[in-house]
């Protein structure tokens, strides 16, 4: 991508700063499915993407019915001599605070929990009112959190946890895959999916040109 | 390179939150200026960068070592207690065959925060060094530091899984042992430093010495 091409985006040529690398850049007009890179450092500058922010909107729905799911069910049934354990993420994040362990239990529920739903919720909040035409209070401010939330969503690294408990498991005992394992799987496509088609700068134009 | 401009340079800030490049503002003791799209405060790098990861990193070096010595899992079995480290957890894995679990638990919680403390350090010893070499080596370092971060939660989340469902008594009972506070500590404090680096540094000492 030539950052010094030069094409006019609404009424003024846009720039960009690389926030790699601080270099200043015209944006230029992109195809469908296109990347504008930092012609220094490759960074991801933007993106173009149709229907970006209907697919993100429809995503973060279908993300929220899972999440329910997936915290409604046990995810995993241990059966040992006759007695049978099930657990949810929220039984297992109460099982270490039980414990004592109320910092590891509060990071778990922090990165399983309430990350995810953060993440889907505050999508929701903002591109709603943008898919609605409507305005809504707050909406600039719950982008901002959303993005500093995402980092701290690790249900990808949690279903690899459960891979690696049910191998440890399965010697001592039986273990059942409860109907919650396939919506924390789905889960996880889905947000993957969501964070993909997100296009910041569409959003934060509609959000400007809504004031 | 030499007409490469740099937005600090130009006396231009990019939002950190939204991307818009908007004029630096006059610099004010105690107040920073708001973005006028997105209400975020605009710093031409982020704050006392060096200073602040560098405390982070030690902190998380410090933690490291008993985050490793320190058993995270305690498991009893009619009578019999034995304790896991994230090392000897991934030993287990190994003896039972399943070495690529063991290989991911392994690096996952061993190289991966020690690939971070590492690669961190370089990044600000080159950095406090003014260094001009291997400028998008250092920037790609830092983007993978970041991504590779999370993974080293797999144990904590084997360690809460394990617990939720082993819970039958004199039969079988995991408990979470404080080798997985360390440990959880390591990860977020690596995760905050990372975060608290400023990428941008990087490539500064390169526009002063083009002048």
């Amino acid at each position: 991508m030539d950052g010094a091409a030069e094409a006019p985006r609404g009424m003024t040529t846009e720039l960009i700063a690389c926030h790699d690398c601080d270099l200043l850049q015209r944006c230029v007009a992109l195809p469908a499915g296109g990347v504008a890179r930092c012609v220094r450092c490759q960074a991801t500058l933007y993106s173009e993407k149709r229907n970006g922010l209907d697919r993100t909107l429809a995503l973060a729905i279908a993300g929220l019915v899972l999440f329910v799911v997936a915290n409604s069910f046990p995810f995993l049934s241990f059966k040992m001599q006759g007695s049978i354990t099930e657990t949810t993420l929220a039984s297992g994040v109460y099982a270490l605070h039980s414990q004592g362990m109320s910092a590891i239990a509060g990071l778990v529920l922090l990165t399983t929990i309430i990350a995810p739903l953060a993440q889907l919720s505050l999508l929701l909040w903002v591109l709603l009112p943008i898919k609605l035409d409507r305005r809504i209070v707050l909406q600039a401010g719950a982008f901002r959190v959303l993005r500093r939330v995402q980092p701290w969503s690790m249900m990808e690294i949690f279903l690899i946890g459960i891979l690696v408990s049910l191998v440890k498991l399965a010697d001592m005992a039986e273990i059942l895959p409860g109907l919650a394992l396939w919506a924390f799987a789905l889960l996880i496509v889905v947000l993957a999916g969501a964070g993909a088609s997100l296009d910041p700068r569409a959003v934060w134009s509609r959000l400007e040109a809504a004031r | 390179m030499s007409a490469a401009l740099t937005a600090s340079k130009a006396s231009l800030v990019g939002c950190h939150d939204c991307s818009l490049v908007v004029q630096a503002p006059p610099h004010a003791p105690g107040h920073s200026a708001r973005c006028p799209r997105c209400g975020a405060a605009l710093h031409a790098r982020k704050i006392e960068s060096v200073r602040r990861t560098w405390a982070l990193l030690i902190a998380a070096a410090v933690l490291y070592v008993p985050a490793n010595l320190f058993p995270i899992m305690r498991v009893t079995s009619l009578g019999n207690t034995q304790t896991d480290t994230i090392v000897s957890g991934a030993v287990y894995l190994l003896l039972h065959g399943m070495w690529p679990l063991a290989l991911i638990v392994f690096v996952a919680s061993v190289l991966v925060p020690l690939l971070k403390l590492t690669a961190l350090t370089y990044l600000l010893v080159s950095v406090q060094r003014r260094s001009t070499r291997r400028l998008l080596d250092r920037t790609r370092i830092y983007r993978l530091t970041e991504l590779v971060g999370r993974w080293s939660m797999v144990d904590i989340y084997v360690v809460t899984i394990l617990v939720a469902l082993v819970q039958l008594g004199a039969l079988a009972t995991i408990e979470a042992a404080p080798g997985a506070v360390y440990f959880g500590a390591v990860v977020v404090l690596t995760m905050f430093a990372a975060q608290s680096f400023d990428p941008r540094l990087i490539w500064d000492p390169l526009e002063d010495a083009n002048g």
